[in-house]
Formats: C-alpha cells, structure tokens, sequence
C-alpha cells in the first residue's frame, strides 16, 4: 500500500491510485478541483497509452487530461 | 402595497454543469419562445425564454453550464454575477442523478449565494440503466431544498418542476439548505479572512462568500478586495493568504466532504467492476488508433449524407422557386427601367438565391453535426485528435470548431468560444478559415471537372489536403511568432454517450441556421447588389463598368497568377460569398446556364489558370461574414487585419506558385 508517490500519467490503464497533491498552475489546480481532483480521492485510469492525452475516472466522471496536466498531479499507486 | 410582487414578471435562472441537461430542459420549458443573444460585452452566448407558470408568464434565463463558479473563465463570473445582482426568484440547478457527486459541486458553490435553490435531478433514466439508485426524497431532506427526479429528454419530470418552482415563488416553500463548510483544518483560517474583511465587502457581494473566494484565490474577488480595502489590511490578507496558498484544496475538499454526506444518504451504488456501454464504445472510439480511423469515417460519412440529401433540394429550390421568381419578376417589371430590372433580379434575386439553395447543404451539416455532439461523440473526436492539434500548440478542443469550418467558417469561428484559454481561442479563430467550407468546395465541385475531366476528384482532394496543410503550416507558424509556443490545458469531461434527443438537435439546427441567414444572409445580400451595381455603372455596359476597370487595374496582380480581369474580378466578388465565384464569372461570360458555363469556362481559360484560381479561391480572404464574426470575436481590428493580410499574402503567393508550376509542366 505506501508505495512511492508517482505522477498520474505513470498510471498504466486498469491501475487504480489515491491523488496526493497538485503541481500545475492555479487556475488549472482550480478546475481539475471543481471536476473532483482532491487530495485523498480515488482515481482509476481509465486510458493511458504511454504517449498523448489519457482518461482518468475520478468520483464516477470520467476525465480526459493532457499528458503534461496528469504529469503535474501527484498519486500514490494503490495496491490491487 | 403588495401590488408590485404579482405584476412583476417573476425571473428564473436555470443553472448547471455541462453535460447535465440543462439545454434540453430549458428547450422543454420555452420551446421556439426563447432568444439566442451574447451577454452584454462578452462572447458567451445568452439565451433567455418565457414560459407559463399556472398561466402567469415566467422569465427564464439560461446560464452559462459552468463547473464551478470560480473565476477561472467568463462564464463562472457570468452566473455568479448574474444571481448576485439580478436577485432570481428561484436558481434551477440541473444535476444528474448518474453523476451525482460532480454535479453537485455547483450545488454546493450555489447555496453559498444565498440564492432560493430548486433542484432537478435529471437524467433518471441514465442512471437507472448504469444500475443507479436514487432517492429523491432522501437527497430533498439531506440538501434542505427541494428536488425534483427527472428525464428531461423524454419530458419527464417538467410538470413537477413547474409545480415546485411556483411553490418557491408564492412563498408556500421556503428552502432551509444545509450548507457546505470548509475543511476543519482551515476553519480558523476563514474566519481570520472574515474578521479582516468584514464591513469592507461592497453590495451585492455576500462576505463570507468573499471571504471563501479569497481562500480559493479566485481573480476577480482578489482584484476586488485589493482596491476595496485600505492598504494596511489588505497587505494583512495578503499575508495570510501566502501563508495557505493551498487553501483551495481546503475549500474544494470540504465541499467534497459535504457532497459525500448527501450521497451517502441518497444513493445506492451499484456492485463495482461493472463495464458500462460508454467503457465499451470508448475502445474503440477514444483509440489513438481505431479513434482516427473511426473520426475519418464519420467526417466522410457527413460530407457524403451532406451532400447527397442537399443537392435534390437544392436543385428543387432553383427550378421551383427561384427561376420562377425571377422570370416573374421580369415579366411584371418589362415596363420598368432596365437598371430596376436588373437590380432586382440579377442583385436581390440573385443574392437571396445564393444564400436560399446555401441553407439545405447548412442544415444538414449542423443536422449531423448537432447529432455526434448530443451523443457525446464530439468530446471522443476532440480526445482522439489531441495529438495532432499539439502540432499547432492547440489542443482537442479546438478541433470541434474546426470540424464546424467544415459546413461554414462563421459558426466555426463563433464556436471557438468552448476553448477555455484566450490564446488557444485566438489562435483557432485565426485558422479556422483555412477549412475549405461547403461553398468553397460547391466553387470546386463545378470548376474542376470542366478542365479536369475524370481527374476532377483527385484535383478536388488535392485542393482540400492543401487547405488543411495551410491550416497546420499557419497553424505553427503563428504560435511560434505570437504566442511563442505557450499552451492551454487540456482538461475534459468525457460524458456519458446516450440517445440523441430529437428537440434538442432540431433546435441547435434551427438556431444555426437562422444565425446564418442573419449573419451571412445580410452580407451575401448587400455585396451581390453592390457588385451588380459596380458591374452596371456607368454605362449599363458590364465590359466598360466600374467592376471591370477596378479588374483591369488588378491585372498585373492577376497575371502573375494566370488571371485575366475576369478571373480576377471572380475571385474578387468571392469576397462577399464565395460561392459567388461562378455566378460572376456567368455573368462575365455572358452565359448562366450551367452546361454552357462549363464549355464556355473551358475554352477562355488554361487548365494552369483554372488549377491556379482554385487554389486562390480556397486559400483567399475569408467571406465577409466571416471576416465580420472574427471582428465580433476578437474584438479587434488589429487581428481582424492580420487574419486578411494572412489569407491574401498565402493565397496569392500559393496562386502563383502553383500557375508557375502548372505552367512549366505544361497544363
């Protein structure tokens, strides 16, 4: 379970994470808090194919973000 | 005196976030009785209704579909400012009972406001098929509002929420909301803000909303209070401010903890793991793989349904409508002046023809298109081209307006508006006219087979694959000059697919289609009788005419793309509409049917000059109603110009590259 923490855009599809903090700008920080993204919430990825933008499942919405907006936010990789 | 409370028109404001229903059941309740405008100085589109209330007439007012009501785009300050200032009777929130928790959140920015709140869980039927249970009365008592479960898309549900809003109006039902608070940990911090703020806050903002704004580091509360408050204490704030720079997760969070007790209460989940349709149609569809190849197939598959339902009607619109108008209206004008005659026929006619047989090939497109986005595809094709559009320093998004480009620049361009960033929309509204539009391609489709033959098609091809290598070479020439490579965010919701509801499509269609009629119809009018004017005068003789000196005077330009003033003065009368290209050169020719235009076409001009004028005519000034929404869009002249110099300075240069080109390979 206390894996390290990663970026979200390490994720690879089916894998499932707790979001732990926020590294982009203010007003994107804002948005993707207004879309769900907390820290503590449960994120499943959904889409990732290690190249482009992915698909993030956060409180049953899902989610598309740009690699470089995922690789801001900071996850931990949970278990199963 | 309580007479002022009954005549008064009460005002409903209609809220919500994207993708919840809020357009359908705003549709439901006004119809065809609404108004498509822009809120006062700003781009977003306002649309406002009446509708009956127990036979009293209601304002109803849509506003923006926002997530959140945070600063972070006009459309957030548009809502918020609105139900501050214009006191609504009641706010409709929208939510959807198949993603509660989202959608609450605005729910939760709403009742900060103070604002009477009505809910309307709609989407009953989409969350009973995801194996969604909620309960309705359970969410009413938890929130402290009234809710009313609804499917708005089958109409399910209005005559409810009509019932419950006018109980709010006649003061029968009095909300008593539990509101959201922030996370205990920065509770003190709040109320530190409170204590520096208080007395300070101008009407009609409330403070301890202020107060939560500062904390979330919302601009224009920050700008507001800086010049509201005397410097001492505003540099105090400042400092406390610094000091929880991450206090907006706080405030995000304690929404979210709120949000988490309603849905407790209200919601019984389905079991986990379960593979919806959206997760199964996304594997294909939101492939970077499959998802190009699918987008491709439905782009071709809405130009060929475009065009192969447009053409009959348009062809029925001429021959039944407008041949014999005209031949009526010479008939009955034979004793007027020949210039009346002319000017009717030939100018009003003419031009209302143009923009008459435009509108079928429009509606279908809009049709189709208005289709993939009530689906939910629109966001997949916006996902699948992400990739591409990075190129350009854009992102998905940019591409739906470019797709639009694809029935008509002007809609493209005014839907730019679902970019989030400036720059990013800027940019897609400098580019968007690069998209060979349906009248440019109706320019093509009748030019290229008099020279080209059986090659016609490959040339046509050749033609848009050229325009579109224009838009990315623009495209990345111009982030790296002026907006030096800087890029938006590319955040989106991917919303669940579901069925297309018929009302919503027809009146997206509608709508459209009636802002092209306005927009373009008044150009398309007013430049076809002017052209006809400028070809008539001073002589009444067309080869001694104004229009044929000024093409004259261009001649040495037009040479050097194998243009004789004919040509020239074609491309030139393009400007208003460019369909108007062959109508032009008809009337040039001196032969209008469509047979002998070809033949006469054919023998007046090289293939290398035909071939260079197609290419002119894609990549030329966009339309004047084009040119005319980039004004309204930029609100600027100075890239108005720039976005004509660009599309003159290419076309005339690829022009004569390509007539040079033609030339030396011996067309």
């Amino acid at each position: 379970m206390s894996s390290r923490p990663i970026s979200m855009s390490e994720l690879g599809a089916g894998e499932q994470a707790t979001v732990l903090s926020f590294g982009g700008a203010r007003a994107v920080n804002n948005r993707l808090a207004s879309l769900g993204f907390t820290p503590g919430v449960g994120i499943d990825m959904t889409q990732n194919f290690g190249f482009g933008p992915l698909i993030v499942t956060v409180r049953g919405t899902r989610v598309a973000l740009g690699r470089g907006e995922a690789a801001q936010i900071l996850v931990q990789r949970q278990a199963g | 005196m309580s007479a002022l409370p009954e005549t008064a028109v009460p005002l409903i404001a209609l809220a919500g976030q994207p993708n919840m229903g809020k357009s359908t059941v705003f549709n439901y309740l006004t119809g065809l009785n609404q108004h498509v405008g822009n809120w006062p100085g700003k781009t977003v589109e306002r649309r406002e209704g009446l509708f009956l209330l127990d036979g009293h007439e209601c304002r109803l007012v849509d506003l923006p579909g926002t997530y959140s009501l945070t600063a972070n785009s006009p459309e957030e300050v548009i809502a918020r400012e609105y139900i501050l200032r214009e006191n609504p009777a009641v706010v409709v929130a929208v939510v959807s009972a198949a993603n509660l928790e989202r959608s609450l959140y605005l729910v939760a920015e709403l009742l900060a406001l103070s604002a009477p709140l009505v809910v309307a869980l709609n989407m009953m039927d989409v969350a009973g098929q995801e194996g969604l249970l909620v309960d309705p009365a359970v969410l009413a008592a938890a929130l402290g509002v009234p809710v009313v479960p609804m499917t708005a898309s089958k109409a399910q549900g209005i005559d409810e929420l009509l019932r419950v809003i006018q109980s709010v109006v006649r003061g029968e039902l009095q909300p008593a909301p539990q509101k959201p608070a922030i996370r205990a940990d920065h509770r003190e911090i709040l109320e530190k803000i409170q204590d520096l703020i208080a007395g300070q806050v101008p009407a009609p903002y409330p403070p301890a909303w202020v107060a939560l704004k500062l904390l979330e580091g919302d601009a224009e509360i920050t700008q507001l209070m800086s010049v509201e408050l005397a410097a001492g204490r505003w540099v105090e704030v400042q400092e406390v401010l610094r000091a929880h720079d991450d206090a907006f997760l706080a405030v995000a969070s304690g929404r979210y903890e709120w949000i988490g007790r309603m849905v407790r209460a209200a919601v019984t989940r389905p079991r986990l793991g379960q593979i919806g349709l959206t997760e199964r149609l996304d594997r294909w569809a939101a492939h970077p793989f499959w998802g190009l190849l699918i987008l491709a197939g439905i782009l071709g598959l809405v130009f060929w349904v475009t065009f192969a339902l447009a053409t009959p009607v348009q062809d029925f619109l001429d021959a039944r409508l407008l041949q014999p108008l005209a031949g009526l209206a010479g008939a009955s004008l034979a004793g007027a002046p020949f210039w009346l005659r002319g000017m009717l026929v030939d100018g009003v006619i003419g031009g209302v023809g143009s923009v008459l047989t435009f509108l079928p090939v429009l509606a279908i497109f809009f049709a189709a298109f208005a289709l993939l986005e009530d689906i939910g595809y629109m966001a997949r094709a916006a996902y699948v081209m992400d990739n591409l559009m990075h190129l350009m320093g854009l992102h998905g998004k940019s591409f739906l307006p470019l797709f639009l480009g694809f029935g008509c620049n002007v809609p493209a361009v005014m839907g730019t508006r679902v970019i989030d960033s400036w720059p990013a929309r800027l940019l897609t509204i400098l580019i968007a006219p690069f998209v060979p539009c349906t009248a440019r391609m109706v320019v093509v489709a009748f030019i290229a087979p008099a020279f080209f033959g059986s090659n016609a098609l490959w040339v046509s091809w050749g033609l848009v694959i050229l325009s579109l290598l224009a838009l990315v070479f623009s495209g990345v020439l111009l982030n790296q000059l002026i907006f030096r490579g800087q890029r938006s965010a590319f955040i989106m919701e991917m919303p669940l697919y579901h069925l297309p509801n018929a009302r919503t499509i027809g009146l997206l269609v509608w709508q459209r289609s009636m802002s092209f009629v306005r927009k373009a119809g008044t150009a398309i009018l007013g430049m076809s009788l002017a052209i006809w004017v400028l070809s008539y005068l001073p002589n009444g003789d067309l080869n001694t005419s104004f229009l044929a000196s000024f093409g004259k005077l261009l001649a040495p330009l037009g040479r050097l793309m194998g243009f004789d003033w004919r040509l020239t003065v074609a491309l030139l009368a393009s400007f208003p509409a460019k369909e108007n290209a062959i109508a032009t050169l008809g009337v040039l020719l001196g032969n209008s049917s469509q047979v002998g235009l070809a033949q006469a076409l054919a023998a007046n001009f090289s293939s290398a000059s035909a071939l260079s004028f197609l290419v002119v005519v894609m990549l030329f000034i966009p339309c004047a109603a084009t040119v005319a929404v980039t004004r309204q869009e930029t609100n600027s002249w100075r890239w108005t110009f720039l976005s004509i110099f660009l599309f003159l300075g290419l076309s005339l240069a690829a022009g004569s590259a390509t007539y040079q080109l033609a030339t030396v390979f011996g067309f």
